[in-house]
């Protein structure tokens, strides 16, 4: 029987699993909308195209599965570049589906017509204009198959309105060839026992993780490994989950605003083993004092992330999971006592962690930010999946809340885009309508996607968002506050709206936060709601996050508090 | 320094600005790209220039066989290859300047391809030690117009040991 383009993408999506979609509708994707009730995945209406892009983002962070989100042609696809180079940044497999205008209107200046292949030519791991409707089922398994196999990244499907009105016989491919994608998984075992051999000179080392670990589900295989060679262990933000927050062994996440001991373990390893992580320059800092007395182990499934920033000792391509169990078995033939061999190292390390944990000024007086991430740690029992918007707010929301598990952390690392962590917390919601989501904002983060309160009141999700309300765009205050003079030319938002007003307005609850007093049974309250929520915190405004390395100083060089 | 990439594509359209985007968007330079079928369906040669350091050409080749419509990549810089370019030059000719013109043009084996009272415009192909000496005798005559293809190069079917 011969189907619309329409029926052949909701039919497509049915074979890949999709159960959610997010997305805005428009003139160009009105025949797909005509279709979706005849199909039982739930569409999600949000209020703005790039919330869709960081809902479905926040849904496969936590799931692990593929975000899908439908929008239409013109602005309806360009407001989704700040969502889909989010989710590039950072690895995240979507698939997103723009409308287009007709294939005879192309390249015409049509209505609403946008070049959304040649904009997010930069920003997508690939993506299509499908031209005939006879090559959409191929298109569609083509691009999940892109999305979530080798290095994860968002897909995108341009779809002309032609297309998808036309019909055609449906048949879903059940294999793909591409000749020219073939991602490696397997590691070399040559390189894998140089490591080994490596692990048995050296004295100092040091695992550095990052997201790549929590995409290629390796976390246990990371902490099982390090807890049997005694290794200390240090993520990258991307990486919070990927080792137990709670371990002896675990050093805090290094970097720019990463512990004391991470970042002097780093500068005096003798050898680092970087496992799904790409020396970001907010990692190393000025690159040639990073571990710069170590030999460097790097594992990555994406040849392009080694030798790009630093030089590596042993290279090893292949999916992080393979790799670490590969390199546990090439070490299960070895006598060695590691617990021993390691120890004055442990020693060492724990001095460092000890002689400068993560801290704060505590005081009376306006609350502290530290503190209300803290709080938030203690009522969960870090029983939450935590989104962040960008800033001081991420930071602190990275160093004070220990993550156990991973997917239990949603940030924008690589972009770093202030309004991703809201709509990404309505996103995992969806995933996980039981558990409980919070988005830790500040409050000029939270006014750019807050639109999407109504998404999360209409569909009655639980969401929390805790506003680290400092009355200034924080983290570049701090950086006018050290580098320049203090001179806080734009960073004051001095006319805030009432957020407890606001939440109310959208028809969500509303709770601020004033004293020290307040804090903990104020927030047990709110989170016990099964109402989206809003709770403003009134914070002390000009905290800094510390420790801070200056931007392309050495991390050894850090400011303390 | 100078490296050339024999780059096999899928000829899809789009595929030279994902090529050529991704080399502006990641700061690297083209010195010249050349692109055009080969005798299988579909399927397309560039030949690119470029110039860097190992670890950049290192990263500009990963980066390069990362995207999704790249078949294969090829840096001929260190294998024995055979690079051709043809340019097209309209030079001032004169009539006291002519003679020797075409006696350049005949020891290069240049071909006219065009004459006029004031000029001759000549083809030229070679490789890059026949290219660059004409052009540089040809420039003192004064150049009118000037096009060139930039290299396309294939590996050598043998590849001698070097001593
Ligand atoms: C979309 C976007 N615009 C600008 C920036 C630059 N920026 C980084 S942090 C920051 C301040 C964020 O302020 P706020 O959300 O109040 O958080 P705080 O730092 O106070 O916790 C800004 C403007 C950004 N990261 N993203």
């Amino acid at each position: 029987m011969e189907l619309t383009g329409a029926k052949i993408l909701l039919e497509c999506l049915g074979r890949e699993g999709v159960d959610t979609v997010f997305g805005f509708p428009g003139g160009a994707v009105i025949d797909i909308y005509d279709q979706i009730p005849n199909y039982p995945m739930q569409h999600v209406l949000v209020r703005h195209e790039q919330g869709a892009v960081h809902a479905a983002d926040g849904y496969a962070r936590a799931s692990g599965k593929v975000g899908v989100c439908l929008v239409t042609s013109g602005p309806g696809a360009t407001n989704t570049v700040t969502g889909i180079a989010t989710a590039y940044m950072d690895s995240i497999p979507l698939v997103i589906f723009t409308g287009q205008v007709p294939t005879s209107l192309i390249g015409n200046d049509a209505f609403q017509e946008a070049d959304i292949v040649g904009i997010t030519r930069p920003c997508t791991k690939h993506n299509y204009l499908v031209k005939d409707v006879r090559d959409l089922a191929m298109v569609v398994k083509q691009a999940f198959y892109l999305a979530r196999t080798g290095r994860p990244g968002p897909v995108l499907v341009d779809l002309p309105k032609d297309v998808v009105q036309a019909k055609t016989e449906f048949e879903y491919p059940d294999s793909i060839k591409m000749r020219s994608y073939n991602p490696n998984y397997q590691p070399n075992h040559k390189q894998l026992q140089k490591v080994g051999e490596l692990l048995s000179f050296s004295r100092r080392p040091v695992i550095y993780a990052g997201g790549g670990v929590i995409s290629s589900e390796a976390s246990e295989e990371l902490t099982g490994l390090a807890r049997h060679l005694n290794i200390p262990v240090t993520t990258t933000l991307m990486g919070l989950g990927a080792f137990p927050g709670d371990d002896p062994l675990w050093l805090g996440m290094l970097g720019m605003h990463g512990t004391y001991a991470a970042n002097m373990a780093i500068g005096n390893c003798d050898l680092l083993l970087s496992v799904g992580a790409r020396f970001d320059d907010r990692v190393t800092g000025k690159i040639s004092s990073f571990a710069s007395k170590a030999k460097i182990v790097h594992i990555d499934i994406d040849p392009t992330s080694i030798q790009k920033n630093v030089v590596v000792d042993v290279p090893i391509v292949s999916d992080c999971r393979l790799a670490l169990k590969g390199l546990r078995s090439v070490l299960g033939r070895e006598t060695t006592d590691w617990q021993a061999k390691h120890a004055d190292w442990r020693r060492e390390v724990d001095g460092w962690m000890a002689s400068h944990p993560l801290t704060y000024e505590k005081c009376d007086g306006p609350i502290k930010p530290q503190a209300v991430v803290e709080m938030l740690y203690e009522i969960t029992k870090g029983e939450a999946i935590i989104s962040t918007e960008v800033g001081q707010n991420q930071m602190w929301a990275a160093q004070f809340f220990k993550y156990t598990k991973p997917r239990t952390l949603l940030t924008s690392g690589g972009l770093g885009t202030m309004g991703y962590g809201f709509p990404a917390a309505i996103g995992a919601q969806f995933a996980f309508p039981d558990r409980l989501v919070i988005d830790i904002a500040g409050d000029g983060s939270i006014q750019m996607n807050i639109q999407e309160m109504a998404t999360a009141v209409s569909y009655e999700l639980p969401v929390k968002i805790v506003i680290l309300n400092n009355g200034y765009l924080g983290m570049v205050r701090q950086w006018q506050d050290l580098f320049y003079d203090k001179n806080y030319c734009s960073t004051c938002l001095h006319r805030n709206p009432d957020f407890v007003a606001l939440a109310l307005a959208y028809g969500a609850e509303g709770y601020r936060i004033t004293r020290q007093e307040d804090l903990e049974p104020v927030l047990r309250k709110a989170l016990a709601s099964k109402s989206p929520a809003i709770i403003d915190v009134q914070v002390a405004q000009e905290e800094n996050v510390y420790p801070m390395v200056p931007a392309g100083a050495a991390l050894t060089d850090m400011l303390l508090v | 320094m100078r490296h050339i990439l024999s780059i096999l594509v899928e000829n899809e359209p789009g595929v030279l600005s994902r090529v050529a985007g991704l080399f502006s968007g990641r700061g690297f330079n083209i010195e010249s790209l050349n692109v055009g079928p080969t005798l299988e369906k579909g399927v397309s040669r560039m030949t690119i220039c470029t110039r860097g350091d190992d670890l950049i050409v290192e990263q500009i080749i990963k980066q390069v066989r990362k995207l999704v419509t790249v078949i294969k990549v090829v840096d001929l810089t260190h294998m024995q290859s055979v690079d051709r370019e043809m340019v097209l030059i309209k030079v001032n000719a004169e009539e006291s300047h002519r003679a020797e013109i075409l006696r350049i043009a005949d020891i290069f084996r240049c071909k006219v391809v065009d004459v006029s009272a004031q000029d001759l415009t000549l083809e030229i192909t070679g490789d890059q030690g026949k290219i660059r000496p004409i052009i540089s005798l040809l420039q003192r005559f004064g150049v009118k117009e000037f096009a060139r293809t930039g290299p396309m190069a294939m590996k050598r079917s043998m590849q001698l040991e070097e001593d």
